[in-house]
């Protein structure tokens, strides 16, 4: 048989440095090719880090929850992209009958602040099950038991829903005030996207408010530090693990409404399973466990699927280059998982991990 | 109100709820009213109102074991039997309450009051805990508010939509009419019959755990017997129509559904054989076991070819329809095997799977097509193809194998995802569409040859599904006890420790991952040769979440775990059509309840079965 590992020279390593100079070239030609044709123009490419931007910051949102909740348990919740489909696909009832009654496009900012309450209520209601049916009944079992059943807690929640809402695409509404756009500096950008990001801004500092300020933010920090310490202190850790999933579940939930109003297109069952694979991705790019670092990696995330496709795929002259956003993405996740697994931000995963 | 705090009246309340909440869950997401559409016995019962008589059944006989265990005595089993069945009606009957035009005040008053119960519920049990005054109110306030924004809302959004059915599309005139025993346009006898129906059953479930064990066993095995084979009827009349005149069959069958007669016939001839088998059973099984070791291994052998002849008659016995059926069975099993190497044997839980089966598939298409995508016209057949697709399969396997190495569980999962995923969108790309077509995919795959006849029927089909099978299964068993299945083992254990015993870890997860890619790839050339045509829909992680849930289903690691688990995880679903559409759902509770409560699988492999109990051991005494 083959040998391919001796003493000094690692099979496996050299294959993955020459599928990283492979990588870093595609990327350098792609880039230069794009760059030095000047297709693209400078106002686009501020259009298209823009929108990247706001995109990114509902993957931020979505992957707060994936980083909440490994920093507590260390496992992934597979099933949070569903969660994520929850809030938003229950609020679309919702959003709906607001635009009815007229309220939606009368008082806006009343009825998307119901529409973020309602939906994060939901989808926190969705994920305290799930923690309390899938997850803590295999508390302390091997790694991939509680994966298996994230999955099959996803497949359940999707088809659930669909069962519920039915299989078919609901559209959310237009809000008046959000449609047009803003002329900074000769440059167009509509007035959504900066609601967005904004909207995602804030609810980020309220989370950031929340773990560091608290007294629940405290205890969360304890625990994911150290459970059985907690537990001597006399947090109950039942309850703050209920509680992160259900902080998490919140903010995918009112997510899933940012989403709705960002890109009004429709919603279905089988909607949160992309958005929940890259969220999971950013969460990992920011280094997972790491607040401040999901929060990056979202942003991160958005604006290199915006700009990824047009500037590299295009470059290497691949047609229908925006076709490929999404295996841009997962192109991201696998080689972050390949290269730093621990993110850009995060040394902890390293340590907890070993 | 003192009695009811008992744990064993708990225990009853929560069963009951529970068996009401799964009652009112199926009917929500539509399964009752899907499941109406199947008659178990002619003009008698559907499997919809099976289900809806099965689970205060069930329950009922579940909750009066328990009971037991309490010491409750005759008169207490018969009225938790009774009080199952309510409490199993009772929250479909309020919602059917509620969907009514004259009760549909009902529901907009629970809407509006829901905040105020729940907050105060909350706030006195704070208070009883011995809370501050000032904290009771805050809990009171946070709570109200918070439970008053979703039922407000919920009640606006009815309000406007006028009926429950524009949001919950499933509560419809077909969900009304099976749960009041079709009496939709007398409400109110229908929410009694149903209750009635329920209590009745539930009574009767408590009244079969109550019978001394030998009828009781009889009587589960002809009840058991009877709705499976009811359920089942097509099937049933498939594999009968190719053995017995059709005289016969119609005295049996109206259409697809069982006679009346005949299911009666049918329950007394069970029940009797259940009967004979509850009193001799054991001594039988005794007898059997007492037999020296020589005596045994002749039978064994002559059980073997009893089966291998069985296999090969199949299709005879069953007929084209399920022939089909067993063929896609045969599929899966194939996957199944291969990706037991990986997940059961080297515990390396690759979701990505399905990439091997595209490209086996899409090697078969382009090569062998005679479409305007075929590579060469016809010059390669089938036969020649699958040697190759199966060395794609494998290199594809090694390639997207190289860069995970070094990761380990769940990252592994979640990176071999990204992969399928990534297979996905580029094949549906216009990228790579000149080659492989895009999202109308490769059309015109022309039929296996063999000796000059074309292999086109699923009858012909089968054999060579069954004769890949055999041999996989042969391989796997190996594998099974060679010693690079026990390096993969080792690992699955303990990647350290395993390298620490010497074990090239790097090399034995690349030679899991190519060998499991390689029957993914046949059995995606079988695939596309089975139905001609090649499209990305095919492939998508749907594929890969069946496998890995007939893998856990069935047992991990274990080779007939793997087959029973593709033969109802896949056969059920094509064979009871009504079902097919809640094939994830099932799959989706099936995954956490086996990882819950049974995660050897049904037919557990010894060293796995063996390792969870020695876990659990081990765990008790850490708690000791």
């Amino acid at each position: 048989m083959f040998k391919w590992k001796t003493d000094e020279f690692s099979w496996v390593d050299f294959t993955i440095d020459v599928l990283r100079v492979l990588i870093v070239l595609a990327v350098v030609v792609g880039a230069w090719n794009t760059l030095s044709s000047g297709r693209i123009t400078l106002a686009q490419w501020v259009n298209l880090f823009a929108a990247g931007l706001s995109q990114g910051s509902i993957y931020a949102l979505i992957a707060l929850g994936y980083t909440l909740v490994y920093g507590i348990l260390l496992m992934i919740n597979f099933a949070h992209g569903e969660v994520f489909m929850a809030g938003a696909f229950s609020t679309v009832f919702l959003a709906e009958a607001l635009n009815r009654t007229g309220f939606l496009n009368d008082q806006p900012l009343l009825a998307i602040l119901l529409m973020i309450m309602f939906a994060g209520l939901v989808s926190m209601t969705v994920a305290i099950l799930l923690e309390r049916v899938a997850y803590r009944p295999l508390r302390g079992s091997p790694r991939l038991v509680p994966l298996i059943t994230a999955i099959g807690a996803s497949f359940f929640l999707q088809y659930a829903f669909r069962g519920l809402y039915g299989s078919g695409f609901k559209a959310y509404p237009q809000v008046q005030i959000l449609q047009g756009a803003i002329s900074i500096g000769g440059i167009n950008i509509p007035i959504v996207q900066i609601f967005v990001f904004c909207s995602a801004l804030l609810l980020m500092l309220c989370l950031y408010w929340l773990v560091e300020r608290t007294r629940i933010g405290k205890a969360m920090r304890a625990v994911s530090e150290n459970k059985e310490v907690a537990r001597l202190m006399g947090i109950d850790i039942d309850f703050v693990i209920m509680f992160t999933f259900g902080v998490g579940g919140f903010l995918a939930g009112s997510a899933g409404v940012i989403n709705g109003v960002f890109r009004p297109q429709g919603v279905n069952f089988f909607m949160g399973f992309i958005p929940g694979i890259k969220a999971f991705t950013a969460a990992v790019l920011g280094g997972i466990g790491n607040i401040p670092g999901a929060m990056l990696g979202g942003l991160f995330l958005g604006v290199i699927e915006a700009i990824g496709p047009n500037l590299v795929l295009a470059g290497l002259g691949i047609p229908g280059a925006n076709q490929l956003k999404d295996v841009i993405a997962f192109t991201m996740l696998v080689l972050v998982l390949i290269f730093r697994p621990q993110g850009i931000l995060g040394e902890r995963l390293s340590e907890k991990k070993a | 109100m003192d009695h009811l705090r008992s744990p064993a009246s708990r225990t009853v309340l929560t069963l009951g709820l529970l068996s009401g909440a799964f009652i009112l869950f199926t009917g929500a997401v539509g399964m009752i009213a899907a499941f109406h559409e199947r008659e178990v016995v002619d003009r008698f019962i559907s499997l919809g109102q099976l289900t809806l008589l099965a689970a205060p059944f069930v329950t009922a006989y579940y909750s009066a074991s328990r009971l037991r265990e309490y010491g409750g005595d005759l008169r207490n089993v018969l009225i938790a039997g009774a009080g199952v069945g309510l409490l199993t009606a009772l929250p479909s009957i309020t919602l059917l309450l509620f969907n009514s035009d004259e009760f549909r005040v009902l529901l907009f008053l629970t809407l509006r009051l829901a905040p105020i119960v729940a907050a105060s519920a909350i706030a006195w049990g704070r208070h009883r805990a011995g809370a501050e005054t000032q904290t009771v109110i805050g809990i009171w306030l946070l709570v109200a508010i918070l439970v008053g924004i979703v039922t407000y809302s919920f009640a606006l959004i009815f309000e406007i939509k006028g009926d429950l059915r524009t949001v919950l599309v499933n509560i419809d005139r077909d969900w009304v009419e099976v749960i009041t025993f079709e009496n939709r346009n007398d409400l109110m006898r229908g929410i009694g019959t149903f209750g009635f129906v329920s209590v009745a059953s539930g009574l009767a479930g408590s009244v079969l755990y109550l019978m001394p064990t030998v009828p009781r066993r009889a009587l589960i095995y002809g009840l058991g017997i009877t709705t499976l084979i009811g359920a089942f009827g097509e099937t049933a009349r498939l594999i009968l129509q190719e053995n017995v005149d059709r005289d016969t069959l119609r005295e049996i069958f109206r259409r697809d559904t069982l006679r009346q007669n005949a299911a009666l016939a049918l329950f007394v001839i069970s029940t009797a054989a259940g009967f004979l088998w509850a009193l001799y059973g054991r001594q039988a099984r005794e007898r059997f076991g007492s037999i020296g070791a020589a005596p045994r291994r002749t039978l064994n052998r002559v059980g073997l070819v009893i089966f291998v002849a069985f296999m090969l008659m199949l299709p005879w016995l069953i007929g084209r329809t399920l022939s089909d059926v067993a063929v896609t069975i045969g599929i899966f099993v194939l996957m199944g095997l291969g990706l037991n190497i990986a997940i059961g044997l080297a515990g390396l839980l690759d979701l990505g799977y399905v990439t091997n089966y595209a490209v086996g598939a899409y090697f078969l298409a382009v090569l062998t097509s005679i479409g305007p995508l075929g590579l060469f016209k016809g010059t390669f057949t089938f036969w020649m193809v699958i040697p190759i697709a199966l060395l794609a399969a494998m290199f594809a396997g090694f390639i997207f194998a190289v860069p995970v190495l070094r990761m380990r569980g769940d990252y592994l999962a979640i990176a071999t995802l990204g992969f399928g995923e990534i297979i996905g969108k580029l094949a549906i790309s216009d990228w790579l569409k000149p080659l492989i077509g895009g999202a109308q995919g490769v059309q015109a795959i022309p039929k296996p040859l063999l000796l000059g006849t074309e292999l086109k029927n699923p009858e012909q089909l089968y054999y060579i599904v069954l004769v890949a099978c055999l041999f996989c299964l042969f391989v796997s068993i190996r594998l099974n006890n060679s010693r690079t299945g026990r390096q993969w083992m080792a690992i699955r254990e303990d990647e350290d420790v395993a390298t620490a015993m010497g074990i090239d870890t790097a090399r034995a997860k690349l030679l899991a991952f190519t060998l499991s890619a390689a029957t993914g790839g046949v059995a995606g050339a079988i695939f596309a040769a089975k139905v001609g045509t090649v499209f990305p829909n095919s492939f998508t992680v749907f594929i890969s979440i069946n496998v890995l849930s007939l893998i856990i289903v069935g047992g991990i690691a274990s080779n007939p775990g793997i087959v029973v688990g593709a033969i109802v995880l896949i056969g059920m679903p094509e064979l009871l059509r009504e079902f097919s559409e809640f094939r994830f759902l099932l799959y989706g509770a099936l995954l956490i309840l086996m990882m819950i409560k049974r995660p050897q699988g049904l037919i557990p492999s010894k060293i796995v079965s063996h390792e969870h109990s020695s876990g659990i051991k081990a765990k008790l005494a850490a708690a000791e």
